[in-house]
């Protein structure tokens, strides 16, 4: 095996691939499964943002220090591009993919301007099959209706699958202080937990992560052989060692992919199966919902099962799709709503499309400054595009630089399932956040001394004329100074001799 | 003022006032494979699952047989075939934490996909297909719907209070993008495909 068509890292191909499936010839890389053999070299793990209380996250820091680190960088953004190729394989197997687009967004949005009606039918539906139906306001509130149902049960343990809610809610750390042992299920998000770090992408949550560094916190944690980085040896290990904690659990929870109104039912895809055991094993079952996660009936979940998986890992679907509409005989099902500022991001114009989000990570997947930054560099829940446009609704400032990690070029609308405006909102919330003064000076004096130029064609013109030739014959510290962040780690490109302008003037301004 | 009034009062103040209509789903089945069964077994293949291509003559439960033959623990929900852990005995979930094998029977399956769907009628247990190491399914070649359009009109939705599709086993890659087959659920799922004793001259 030599060929390495669309690989950006060719040096990462494992000649040897002695770990993969095959099914009659064929090598198998449905789920998460990389298209081709990739090997990565020991290397200390990058660590993400640091973070000072309420003060803007510097991204740009800690993506500098996930560069440093070429390994981890270079796995990171080859991994991510395999699932965006996959993705457009699937595409390219679905005659009615844009179709499908088209219809899941019209689907979200015709659902969040009725909000109201369909949340009121799947409360009443849910409540008829005999499900325990509550609300919250916020994360506090989130957590204190999981700890009293916990409470009432005597419950000690709690087993659960992979959920960006309650890691929005912080969860785990209140659950710790409350003394509730809290086993997530799901390996990547496992590895996440004994680690002490947050999930670096919503779908893949320990992707940031090389084998050598898994092999590390497995040895501290679970106690394997730390000098044993075998995929299938770290994979085994966490789940023989999961195993007893799920058959000894008190409770389950589970997140919610899609709630559908007409039934009252919650539907949660995962590959491993986790939610499944997390909702199956223990008598008590908690789902933790978004309340933009509604959709009004099954035909229109077809849609989303079609799109969710092919655009999150170019897999047709997850290995299970769970349906969940009542509890099981001598069970108990509890559905928590959580608003959390998703009813108020309704009402921002410019915004307020950015809840049709299927937390599917395509954007991500596709974003070049997420592939070369890692997940953990943004300091917040939600990392990647979809990051940039849902962190500031929590905190303005903690996340106002957020939106400036990204070069607008579009990639991340194009493959979102659900047609978010994302390159646009992200520029959008630019202005704002110069608006609301959130933006830092070197930053705010530079986009304005730009507007005011670009409101101005001639000045524009004798700007760049000026600008090309004093790049040409600047001193380099004049050019990458520490007020020109474009300078950090790449090279300003070479000035044209002569502006698009002054040649098209030169040659065909006379034509006209 | 309870948060459930309070979050409907904040929607109802915030919802866009945009006409933003309901669209209706096609089916889109215009392209429907030649033969459902030959679609269904690729995609399940892709997938990970195992086909299991029942003998030309004699026992069509050969494959089933000799996949169990040196399992210590089966249980089996079908009348088909019998096990040793009967599942009509079982307490609480856990008791099933040390099956080699369980069997079921899906009510239908996706070509499209390669998903098979499961309902805790067939389970009786919903653990048991996930607690088991190895899933054995027994899928009636009549019961393949074309697509998740067609799936998801089917009864099971309605009626159940749980009801997932499995396609393949339970998988992850989580770390470096490396295919495991059994992350935390059945190491494997094979699928044969048999016919059901019918009851209604209707079908």
């Amino acid at each position: 095996m030599s060929a390495s068509p669309g690989m950006l890292h060719p040096e990462l191909l494992d000649q040897h691939d002695t770990d993969s499936i095959h099914r009659h010839g064929h090598r198998l890389d449905h789920a998460e499964g990389a298209s081709k053999p990739l090997r990565s070299h020991r290397e200390p793990q990058p660590r993400g943002a640091k973070i000072h209380g309420n003060r803007p996250v510097d991204q740009a820091e800690a993506a500098a220090r996930f560069i440093a680190a070429p390994e981890h960088e270079k796995m990171h953004d080859e991994r991510l591009w395999d699932l965006r190729q996959k993705r457009d394989r699937e595409m390219h197997g679905i005659p009615e993919w844009e179709e499908l687009r088209s219809l899941a967004s019209a689907i979200k949005e015709h659902t969040l301007t009725h909000l109201d009606e369909y949340l009121e039918q799947f409360e009443a539906n849910a409540r008829s099959n005999g499900v325990h139906v509550h609300w919250a306001r916020d994360a506090a509130e989130h957590n204190r209706i999981v700890h009293d149902i916990l409470k009432d049960h005597g419950a000690k343990s709690l087993i659960k699958s992979k959920s960006m809610l309650t890691e929005e809610c912080g969860f785990r750390p209140y659950m710790a202080a409350a003394g509730i042992e809290v086993i997530e299920t799901d390996l990547g998000e496992r590895i996440q937990q004994l680690d002490n770090e947050d999930p670096s992408h919503v779908v893949v949550p320990a992707v940031h992560k090389l084998r050598t560094d898994v092999a590390e916190v497995f040895a501290k944690t679970i106690g394997t052989d730390p000098d044993n980085s075998d995929v299938h040896y770290l994979a085994e290990s966490q789940r023989e060692s999961n195993r007893p904690l799920i058959l000894a659990a008190d409770a389950g929870m589970t997140g919610c992919n899609f709630a559908v109104a007409e039934t009252g039912s919650v539907v949660v895809c995962t590959n491993e199966g986790n939610a499944d055991l997390s909702a199956n094993v223990p008598k008590l079952h908690i789902a933790s919902i978004g309340i933009e996660k509604i959709i009004p009936r099954f035909e229109h979940l077809a849609v989303f099962v079609r799109l969710l998986s092919r655009s999150a890992l170019g897999s047709p679907i997850t290995q299970y799709t769970s349906h969940f509409r009542g509890p099981r005989e001598g069970g108990e099902m509890h559905f928590v709503l959580v608003d959390n500022g998703r009813s108020e991001r309704l009402g921002l114009a410019e915004f307020w499309t950015s809840l049709k989000c299927i937390r599917c990570g395509a954007c991500m997947n596709t974003c070049p400054v997420y592939r070369r930054s890692g997940g953990l560099s943004y300091g917040a829940t939600y990392s990647g595009p979809i990051g940039l446009i849902i962190d500031p609704t929590f905190n303005a400032r903690k996340y106002s630089n957020l939106p400036f990690a990204s070069t607008l070029n579009g990639s991340c609308t194009n493959v979102c399932p659900v047609k978010i405006n994302i390159h646009e909102q992200i520029y959008a919330w630019r202005r704002e956040l110069v608006k609301r003064h959130e933006v830092p000076f070197v930053k705010k004096a530079a986009m304005k001394a730009a507007g005011e130029m670009l409101s101005r064609p001639a000045a524009y013109r004798a700007a760049i004329a000026t600008a090309d030739f004093a790049l040409a014959h600047l001193p380099r510290f004049v050019i990458y100074n520490g007020l020109n962040a474009w300078g950090k780690h790449r090279e300003v490109p070479h000035p044209p001799k002569q502006t698009f302008h002054s040649w098209y003037q030169a040659n065909r301004g006379d034509k006209r | 003022m309870s948060s459930r009034d309070e979050i409907f009062a904040s929607i109802r103040a915030n919802r866009p006032k945009v006409e933003r209509p309901l669209p209706t789903v096609p089916f889109f089945d215009a392209d429907r494979p030649a033969s459902l069964l030959a679609a269904f077994k690729e995609s399940l293949e892709r997938m990970g699952g195992l086909f299991l291509d029942p003998p030309a003559a004699g026992d069509v439960l050969a494959p089933v047989r000799a996949k169990i033959a040196n399992a210590k623990v089966v249980c089996s929900t079908v009348p088909e075939i019998a096990g040793n852990r009967d599942i009509a005995g079982v307490g609480a979930p856990r008791e099933l934490a040390d099956l080699d094998f369980a069997i079921v029977r899906a009510p239908f399956a996706v070509a499209e996909t390669g998903s098979i769907l499961l309902s805790d009628k067939e389970l009786r247990v919903n653990a048991v297909a996930y607690l088991a190491q190895h899933l054995i399914v027994l899928l009636d070649p009549a019961d393949i719907v074309v697509n998740l359009h067609h799936a998801y009109r089917r009864p099971e939705f309605r009626e159940g209070h749980y009801a997932v599709f499995h396609t393949g086993p339970s998988a992850t890659a989580d770390i470096e993008g490396v295919l495991i087959h059994g992350a935390q659920g059945v190491r494997s799922l094979s699928v044969l495909p048999l016919a059901r004793a019918r009851t209604h001259a209707t079908d």
